[in-house]
């Protein structure tokens, strides 16, 4: 293998952890990833030596500040290769950017009778805004069907994209399946019938290149901590278009260019949607964190995670009692699975045992449950640090709890 | 291998997952309540006669962990036969052992809850075990609305 994992885990200093006195296997990446030194030094760097707030003072630090917080802004843009830095806005993470959408974009052009569409495999957070919009606006909210691999059924989803339909939301790589959206061609049929698409690029974002101009999408939206950057921030991408017509959605500092108690007047894109001190420090991590992934090469990352997937799945198949939910042909590195007769709360407790970390639940998304037609899975999700041994420490002790539990 | 967790995974554990006692519907039941965890998805839904302040049976359904499931059946033979009062009592007890407000080691006075006593181990897992407890709490006070552990 030409990747060499082994010198890449020697970024992450997290992992040199032991749990119950067991060497650390972290398989819940998808939940939130470890982060590389190179991030957990920007972040000291900046509070220890050039930390101010950011587009305010006339002093050096705040200058210097603005500097790398913007420099982070034009870091995100060349990575997901947005045409210009006014699309790029900085949010607390993917749940922020999705309700930003849903109350601006949504709440001023959604009337009675009108439709949002959706997929049945989505993360609650790209169910609820909108229903709270079309509770708002009295638009409906439409979901169109999964197949029993865990993929979207494109006919329905065509039928299901009409003349009503004013905005497209689907997730890009679904979080309890694993399965990666035809986005491209989502957004085809979308745009022919003039229906704008956001995508909800979540668990996209650290597995493979995303490109939001050859995709074409509309808005694309995703969290730092997914990607190994920091927690609380986020980013929204938007066409300049798109978002220079949308009212703010909080007002605030920052997000204004003259105000009067009378009347204010907004300031210019990305700031209009960016009220408030943002997570400076954090974004300035994000920046590292892209400017980290790069240099491996997310197309390596993604062929790497690729292998370790197929290796995941068939040594799961080696267990005659292990069900794999979500079989989508194009996949991302997450295997979600039951075990015959025993929950996932108890693997998740037993596998922690042996100092493997994965997720145990819903995952946020209890339509698909219901859907699989199981209360809860459980969940290994791989990022390109984890190796094959550690898939083949999840599969050993599956089979040594399967034993215990008799 | 999985030495230290038998405090909570112990053999009767196992016992009451594999074949939960009282697991059924019961028709004359005076009572009914369904409990939920949100935050995994466990759901039960308990049956209770109570005659002359004296639960005469307790029974329940659903779907939930080895953990949850092995306090449900327990707890449905460990509070037949005793009064409202009583019942109250011991889900106190059981409570302030399961929270680990309770940090008492002779399990004997405990019975069969000590079982359940090593779930304050592991602050994840409490929410498992008590859920069947709280359901049967509020059927007794005859809370209609679904019982959330939340």
């Amino acid at each position: 293998m030409s990747f060499d994992v082994a010198k890449i885990r020697q970024d992450f200093p997290i992992l040199a952890e032991t749990i119950h006195g067991k060497p650390l296997v972290y398989l819940d990446n998808a939940a939130s990833t470890q982060k590389p030194r190179a991030v957990l030094d920007t972040l000291r760097q900046v509070y220890e030596h050039d930390y101010a707030n950011v587009h305010r003072g006339v002093h050096t630090l705040s200058q210097r500040a603005t500097d790398l917080f913007e420099g982070a802004r034009e870091k995100v843009r060349a990575f997901i290769n947005a045409r210009d830095l006014k699309e790029i806005i900085f949010v607390r993470g993917t749940t922020e950017a999705i309700n930003l959408v849903a109350q601006s974009y949504g709440r001023s052009k959604l009337q009675p009778g009108d439709e949002i569409l959706i997929s049945a495999m989505e993360h609650h957070s790209n169910i609820v805004p909108w229903q709270i919009v079309c509770q708002q606006t009295g638009a409906v909210l439409k979901v169109a069907p999964i197949n029993l691999a865990g993929e979207i059924i494109m006919e329905e989803f065509e039928a299901l994209l009409t003349e009503r339909t004013k905005l497209v939301s689907v997730v890009h790589m679904s979080n309890a399946l694993g399965t990666i959206n035809p986005v491209k061609r989502i957004v085809e049929l979308a745009h022919a019938k003039g229906v704008p698409v956001m995508l909800d690029g979540a668990q996209a974002i650290p597995h493979m290149a995303v490109d939001v101009q050859a995709l074409d999408c509309d808005f694309y939206a995703f969290s730092g901590h997914k990607l190994c950057g920091p927690s609380g921030i986020g980013v929204l991408y938007g066409k300049e278009a798109l978002l220079k017509a949308m009212p703010p959605w909080q007002g605030g500092g920052d997000m204004i260019r003259m105000v009067t108690f009378a009347k204010t007047e907004y300031n210019v894109l990305p700031y209009k949607f960016e009220a408030g001190t943002p997570a400076i420090a954090e974004a300035i991590g994000l920046g590292a964190a892209v400017d980290y992934l790069q240099a491996i090469g997310m197309d390596k990352i993604a062929s790497y995670e690729q292998q370790l997937l197929q290796y995941a799945t068939e040594r799961a198949l080696e267990i005659p009692s292990l069900k794999i939910i979500g079989t989508a042909s194009d996949k991302g590195a997450i295997l979600g699975f039951t075990l015959h007769h025993i929950h996932p709360h108890d693997i998740g407790t037993l596998l922690d045992q042996l100092g493997i970390a994965v997720r145990a639940g819903h995952h946020c998304a209890m339509p698909v449950m219901d859907f699989f037609g199981v209360p809860a899975t459980a969940r290994a999700s791989f990022s390109f640090y984890n190796t094959i041994e550690e898939v083949d420490s999840l599969i050993d002790g599956i089979k040594q709890l399967i034993e215990v539990f008799g | 291998m999985f030495d230290e967790i038998r405090d909570l995974y112990q053999e009767v554990v196992f016992d009451h997952n594999r074949n939960p006692r009282n697991f059924r519907v019961m028709e004359d039941a005076t009572r009914k309540i369904d409990g939920f965890n949100p935050l995994c998805g466990d759901r039960i839904t308990l049956y209770v006669k109570v005659n002359d302040n004296v639960i005469e049976d307790v029974s329940f359904q659903g779907s939930g962990c080895a953990i949850s499931t092995a306090s449900a059946s327990l707890m449905t033979e460990i509070v037949r036969g005793h009064t409202e009062e009583e019942t109250h009592g011991i889900f106190e007890l059981f409570h302030s052992i399961v929270t680990g407000e309770d940090q008492r080691t002779n399990f004997e006075e405990l019975g069969k809850l000590a079982v359940l006593a090593g779930v304050r181990a592991y602050p994840a897992r409490v929410k498992c075990a008590t859920l069947a407890w709280h359901s049967l709490e509020a059927a007794l006070k005859e809370d209609a609305e679904t019982v959330s552990t939340e």
